[in-house]
């Protein structure tokens, strides 16, 4: 056999040898990196711009009560996206690690449609309601936490459907009720008597 | 004669002396074989069907045995439903129903379904031009070319394509004898059979399914249960009682009055001065003149004053309250232990879900309304938070409703105040006993569609431990304070039904 045949065929060997331990290695590498059990990478950027002061009711589960909390927070001008966005700062309370509300990772708001006459859409996404708690209260705060943000910094809200993915839903986790509309009246009062913590 | 004939044998040879032999034996071969046979006949099983049910017709197919599974021809399920055509080769069939076409090949265990790969769990299988397959396999395969839920109780040999079962209730009336009226949601015409003891009626032709609990039981000693059973492509429900009983039919077939017979009513109704003092007889006394010109009364069905519902069940767990301890588990316990309690204070209780059974919310409505029970309990458990909450109903944006006739998301609307007395009188009942609670409303099904007073209990530990929710003592106390409530605002209660 010709010499540099020789040492192309052993370079070749070598590159082999080489690329395959570098495989090897890399599959290691990805068998040992855990993979998220719920998808958690953002939905949509981050909203930049003037802020405002806004009333999140957010849910404590240690004594079951809705309680009233001011934050400063940027807001769209479109009706639309300030309700998304309101959503999403009382969601990111929520998915702090000193949540008073834990919800499942990745949980997140898909969109919200302010329909005419007086109707809110909000659709939540599944790692939402599939992580959820199970419980009557637990999941009646995170709806009324929900209904009542949303009602309280948007006028003329009169009734709000909650759908999981674009699809209607029986219960968040199997209790609260998503199949009807939700009156804002009635989730209002309900509202005032978790604050209350009667 | 005797005598005669011992001579006669004495002088036989030994052939002739053993001739009667033969003759025993040639009369005792023909009852050997009726025997053998009537053996042999019981040994074999009934010949086995499937029942098919749907909107367009109800049909009874053959089913055989191959390979150790039960088998039915997939042309004879799909023809009564619609248009198939079948083209059979060597190779296995390709069936068209309506506009959906499907592949099967001859010994193999998947079929193609409009491109799409199909499980039989057993091979295809050809016979004289017929393709079968596994009965098992219909639940997946007729949704497929229907386009609509099918739901195959197997082991029965029952088959229900899209939502076409027929429901019932029984409730037992209070007069005496007592009588057992069954309520169906359609027209029933079952093949009615006594026996000592029992009285069978079998459903062959409709869709009949289980009720709430496998067994109903009626706190009678004359007619004292009644049980549901499916097998061979039919239900039966078998009415258990002490005097003979017979069963007539009215409201166009869907409603069947188990009845004691005259003679035996009339051996078990007490004379009117035995009643026991302060007791009202179930009815009135016609006066003699009456007697045979008008018709006895119609008893009034019992109803039962409190309905209790174990909620979650089957393949709804509901909370996983620990690694062990799921919440519909807990709720069975504690339903068991309010009916109790509510009994013991002389009020007649039915509970929902007795056993893991499915039971969707409309349905636990449906129950509940058609009882028309003074008040419907659900009972949840739940690991978070402490102690009891008591829920009414967060009734929906507004239904419509149409004349008489209410919206079913907010049947709870007019019975809300009533529901709230409940809740009020359950709380203060909690409080007295220093457990720890909380009165709210909530979007909770079924309580908006319940058209009576309704309310949820939620029991969670008074502590962080989950396995108290186990602990009788405390599941007692619970249930008991919720009884004591009920009791007390029975009148204002009982006043609505």
């Amino acid at each position: 056999m010709p010499r540099h045949l020789l040492i192309a065929m052993s370079v070749l060997l070598v590159a082999v040898l080489g690329l395959s331990l570098y495989a090897l290695h890399m599959r290691k590498t990805a068998a040992s990196t855990p993979i998220p059990s719920t998808d958690t990478r953002p939905l949509a950027p981050p909203v930049a711009g003037p802020t405002e002061r806004v009333i999140l009711f957010v849910a404590h589960d240690n004594d079951g009560s809705l309680r009233p909390e001011s934050a400063q927070i940027p807001l769209p001008s479109g009706r639309q996206q300030r309700a998304e966005e309101l959503l999403r700062a009382l969601l990111s309370l929520y998915l702090d690690k000193s949540s008073p509300h834990v919800l499942g990772a990745g949980a997140d708001i898909r969109s919200v449609f302010l329909v005419d006459p007086g109707v809110a859409v909000i659709d939540l996404n599944s790692a939402f309601a599939d992580m959820h708690r199970s419980g009557i209260l637990v999941e009646e705060l995170t709806v009324t936490s929900l209904i009542h943000t949303i009602s309280a910094n948007t006028p003329d809200i009169l009734k709000v459907k909650i759908l999981v993915d674009g699809k209607e839903r029986d219960t968040l986790a199997g209790h609260a009720d998503l199949s009807s509309f939700y009156d804002v009246t009635a989730v209002n009062q309900l509202a005032t008597q978790l604050q209350s913590g009667q | 004669m005797r005598w005669t004939s011992r001579n006669r044998s004495a002088g036989a040879p030994p052939a002739v002396r053993r001739a009667p032999r033969p003759r025993t034996l040639i009369t005792a071969l023909p009852a050997v074989s009726v025997l053998l046979c009537a053996i042999l006949l019981s040994a074999v099983p009934p010949d086995k069907h499937l029942s098919v049910y749907s909107m367009a017709a109800n049909y009874s197919l053959p089913v055989v045995q191959r390979e150790g599974r039960d088998y039915v021809g997939l042309l004879e399920v799909l023809e009564p439903l619609g248009k198939v055509s079948a083209k059979p080769d060597s190779r296995g069939w390709r069936l068209r129903y309506n506009n959906v076409e499907g592949d099967f090949l001859v010994g193999k265990t998947r079929a193609r379904i409009q491109g799409r790969d199909a499980d039989l769990g057993g091979k295809f299988l050809q016979e004289n031009n017929r393709g079968l397959v596994p009965v098992g396999s219909l639940s997946s395969l007729l949704p497929r070319f229907l386009g609509g839920p099918a739901t195959l109780h197997e082991d029965s040999g029952r088959l229900f394509i899209g939502n076409v079962a027929t429901h019932f209730t029984a409730s037992l009336s209070a007069d005496n004898p007592p009588r057992l009226i069954f309520h169906f949601t359609a027209p029933v015409n079952p093949t009615v059979a006594t026996e000592p003891g029992a009285l069978r009626l079998t459903f062959s032709r409709e869709p009949v399914v289980a009720p709430a609990s496998p067994t109903l039981t009626f706190g009678s000693k004359a007619i004292s249960s009644a049980n549901y059973t499916e097998g061979n492509g039919a239900a039966v429900v078998t009415v258990n009682a002490t005097i003979p009983v017979i069963a007539s039919f009215s409201a166009d077939g869907r409603t069947v009055t188990i009845s004691p017979t005259p003679t035996a009513a009339a051996a078990t109704t007490p004379a009117p001065t035995s009643s026991a003092p302060g007791t009202a007889p179930a009815t009135a006394q016609p006066t003699p003149a009456a007697a045979n010109a008008a018709p006895a009364p119609v008893p009034a069905p019992r109803r039962y004053f409190a309905v209790v519902d174990a909620s979650h069940g089957g393949d709804d767990h509901g909370e996983a309250l620990s690694n062990t301890l799921l919440e519909k588990d807990v709720t069975v316990a504690l339903a068991h232990s309010l009916r109790q309690e509510l009994e013991s204070r002389g009020i007649p209780t039915l509970v929902l879900r007795d056993s893991d059974a499915n039971l969707s919310v409309d349905q636990r409505a449906v129950y509940a309304n058609a009882d028309r029970a003074a008040i419907y309990i659900a009972l949840h458990a739940a690991s978070s938070g402490h102690g009891v909450r008591v829920f009414t109903a967060l009734l929906p944006f507004s239904g419509d409703d149409r004349g008489n006739f209410r919206s079913w998301t907010t049947a709870q609307h007019a019975s809300l105040p009533l529901s709230q007395i409940a809740a009020s009188a359950v709380a203060a009942e909690m409080q007295k006993r220093q457990i720890p609670v909380r009165s709210l409303a909530a979007p909770l099904r079924p309580l908006n569609n319940l058209a009576g007073a309704a309310i949820a209990v939620e029991v969670a530990p008074q502590g962080s431990d989950s396995s108290q929710l186990t602990a009788p003592d405390y599941q007692q106390l619970v249930t008991s304070a919720v009884a004591t409530a009920i009791a007390a605002t029975r009148d204002q209660l009982g006043g609505a039904q």
